[in-house]
């Protein structure tokens, strides 16, 4: 019942959201029509304007997007006026949706790779740097997580290609057409991610070891490690599980820097430029799908919270 | 959208804690100095802000003293262009020199002016609304704080960087017709005030949200109360017992926030949203470097020496961060490094 209820507040939350980006990218000065080749006479500019509505008042616009908008032709008649604004702007040959379905199922695969690669790495890092706490495995894991946390990707993507590509040609230097060329792009990603879930998994463990719980288990004579996998991990994954609601959010979004340095045809690359480009319509879609993922994952994270942690209980 | 988010996600755990007796001043820093990592992190970053700082200078005095002083001055120039593409790390380049033949050890330490002072200012914006936004909304609770807090929530949903973008072209183009009048370095730098004041505006919202579930529980508090009976008005209270009482939490926060902002910044400014060249970053500087690859040669330099830079910095900070959080408060975090 309570899931059902934050399903139907996402609805309202979702249309302030697509109205906020709508009026945030036409609050900006420049059109999309500013980058043309030519430069568009003023009449032509203008005829665009009116093809694509853009001369309209900004929350006429808003409804037209929502097709809810109803119109008076020149007889006077009121009639439905069909949900507009699926073209892209910028690329008029495309709509908006063509765009997105091409160029998310890309970003989503290499999202999931991340995230599988982040969670493989950092979850037993983490777990490996609590069970051997104050020992070289603790030093060295708690070294190399925080270095990964401090190393972007965009200085490691290209240390990467430099070396692993063309220096020992092991692997494709950019492209996104064989299980090969995932891999540089996953690492160079995901380092980043799995020093912070190793940190976050070796502080949730550090915090529940000194609970009561966990004292009463060692004192009806548990083995360690079946107290560490059995009591402590079950609850001190929960950061990590809170983390990768928006974490998979993003990532599944895509990311820019990676996409370009890698030439990924993915969905980074067109959240960045259509901002860029005052492409308003492929703004708000895009902006609608990041939406769309955060508060879908964010439910995804409470559930498994009621799952993980029995004491947790909405009503 | 991930780009290391200044808007950084993940609050800590224990958004709400306890503070230990208040500290002296002494005291602190007798605690800090416990943690020997830290230790070296602070001077290692005061060391790194004298460099920048001096190097300019050294490079003026440098061009008084003669012939080869002069020469040693211009080659260290970081805007001067020359022939000497493309060399790798040597005598007379310590960092070897970039695709227009500059000096790129003079320019990692020019960028680190930008980086730093962005790392700062956006930090100190973020400070600003973050705290303003959180105890206001905490204090006043009730519908006001919903409406703040779903405000806070809204902005969150959305791609940092549709609204970065957005904010710092709007700000340019009101500004631009006064803009036209001055010289051209001004433009440089406004766009820079630009970054600087997106950065802000991105990065405050996890502060509000720590600041808000910091305030809730300090409302009610004997002292507070007290306060009140006698009469004192809200914003008195504000700022006389509720902000300031704070500042622990904020504190541990801002040392998150600080690189979480150098690395946004660094983002930017690769996108060529910041800083505009011949003025660089280390990101636009690691941006340079990457539009270098070819399968021909390797300029490993043109990286890794900015980038070296760019996480050691952050390293250090994060050091210092948690070597701020044994001081202020435990935060549930006892088994550091």
């Amino acid at each position: 019942m309570y899931f059902f209820k934050r399903l139907i507040l996402a609805v309202p939350l979702l249309l302030v959201i697509s109205f906020l980006a709508f009026a945030l990218v036409h609050l900006a000065p420049g059109g999309p029509f500013d980058r043309e080749r030519k430069p568009a006479s003023p009449e032509i500019e203008r005829a665009l304007k009116a093809k694509y509505h853009l001369d309209e008042p900004l929350f006429t616009q808003y409804l037209r997007y929502l097709g809810l908008l109803w119109e008076k032709d020149v007889r006077g008649h009121w009639h439905h006026a069909p949900a507009g604004f699926d073209i892209s702007l910028r690329y008029r040959n495309h709509s908006v949706t063509d765009i997105i379905a091409q160029s998310l199922p890309v970003s989503m695969l290499l999202g999931a790779l991340v995230f599988g690669f982040a969670m493989g790495v950092g979850l037993p890092a983490g777990f490996l740097a609590a069970a051997r706490r104050g020992h070289w495995q603790d030093y060295a894991v708690s070294f190399v997580s925080i270095l990964a946390v401090c190393v972007p990707g965009f200085v490691i993507a290209p240390l990467l290609i430099m070396f692993f590509a063309i220096q020992w040609r092991l692997l494709p230097v950019a492209l996104w057409s064989s299980p090969l060329h995932a891999i540089l792009p996953t690492i160079a990603l995901g380092l980043f991610f799995s020093g912070r879930i190793a940190r976050l998994l070796r502080e949730g463990m550090l915090n529940i070891m000194s609970a009561p719980f966990i004292t009463t288990a060692r004192a009806k004579g548990l083995g360690e490690t079946a107290i560490l996998l059995k009591h402590g991990f079950r609850l001190a994954v929960l950061p990590v599980v809170s983390y990768s609601g928006p974490l998979l959010a993003d990532l599944l979004t895509g990311s820019f820097v990676i996409e370009s340095i890698f030439q990924i045809p993915g969905i980074g690359l067109h959240l960045v430029n259509s901002s860029l480009n005052a492409d308003y319509t492929l703004v708000v879609g895009l902006a609608l799908i990041y939406a769309v993922l955060l508060i879908l994952l964010n439910l995804l994270v409470d559930l498994a919270y009621v799952l993980l942690d029995r004491r947790v209980q909405y009503d | 959208m991930i780009e290391h988010d200044a808007k950084d996600r993940n609050t800590p755990q224990s958004s709400v804690m306890e503070l230990e007796e208040p500290v002296t001043t002494f005291k602190s820093w007798e605690r800090f100095k416990r943690n020997r990592l830290a230790l070296l992190s602070f001077w290692l970053l005061l060391g790194l802000l004298l460099m920048v700082a001096l190097w300019p200078f050294a490079l003026k005095v440098a061009s008084w003293t003669g012939r080869d002083g002069a020469a040693f001055a211009m080659r260290h120039n970081p805007d001067q262009l020359s022939d000497e593409q493309f060399q790798p790390p040597n005598a007379s380049h310590w960092f070897g020199t970039d695709v227009h033949g500059r000096d790129l050890f003079s320019r990692v330490l020019y960028g680190a002016r930008i980086s730093l002072l962005a790392g700062i200012v956006g930090t100190g914006v973020s400070l600003l609304i973050g705290v303003l936004w959180g105890a206001v909304a905490g204090y006043a609770g009730g519908r006001i704080d919903a409406i703040m807090m779903r405000f806070v929530d809204v902005l969150y949903s959305l791609p940092s960087i549709v609204f970065v973008i957005v904010l710092v072209t709007t700000l340019e183009g009101i500004v631009k017709n006064w803009l036209a009048a001055l010289p051209g370095s001004w433009v440089g730098i406004s766009r820079f005030l630009f970054l600087l004041a997106g950065l802000g505006a991105v990065s405050w919202l996890t502060m509000a949200r720590i600041v808000r579930g910091q305030v809730l529980t300090l409302r009610h508090r004997a002292f507070v109360e007290a306060s009140r009976v006698l009469g004192a008005g809200p914003g008195h209270i504000l700022a006389r017992h509720i902000i300031p009482h704070t500042f622990g939490i904020v504190i541990i926060y801002l040392t998150m926030t600080v690189p979480a902002i150098m690395l946004y910044e660094s983002f930017l400014s690769y996108l060529g949203l910041g800083i505009q060249p011949p003025m660089a970053s280390w990101g636009s500087l690691i941006a340079e470097g990457t539009d270098q690859i070819n399968p021909i040669r390797i300029y490993w330099w043109l990286i890794v020496f900015p980038g070296g830079f760019l996480i050691s910095t952050l390293l250090a900070l994060n050091f210092i961060g948690d070597g701020l959080r044994d001081v202020w408060g435990s935060g549930g975090r006892e088994g550091h490094v």
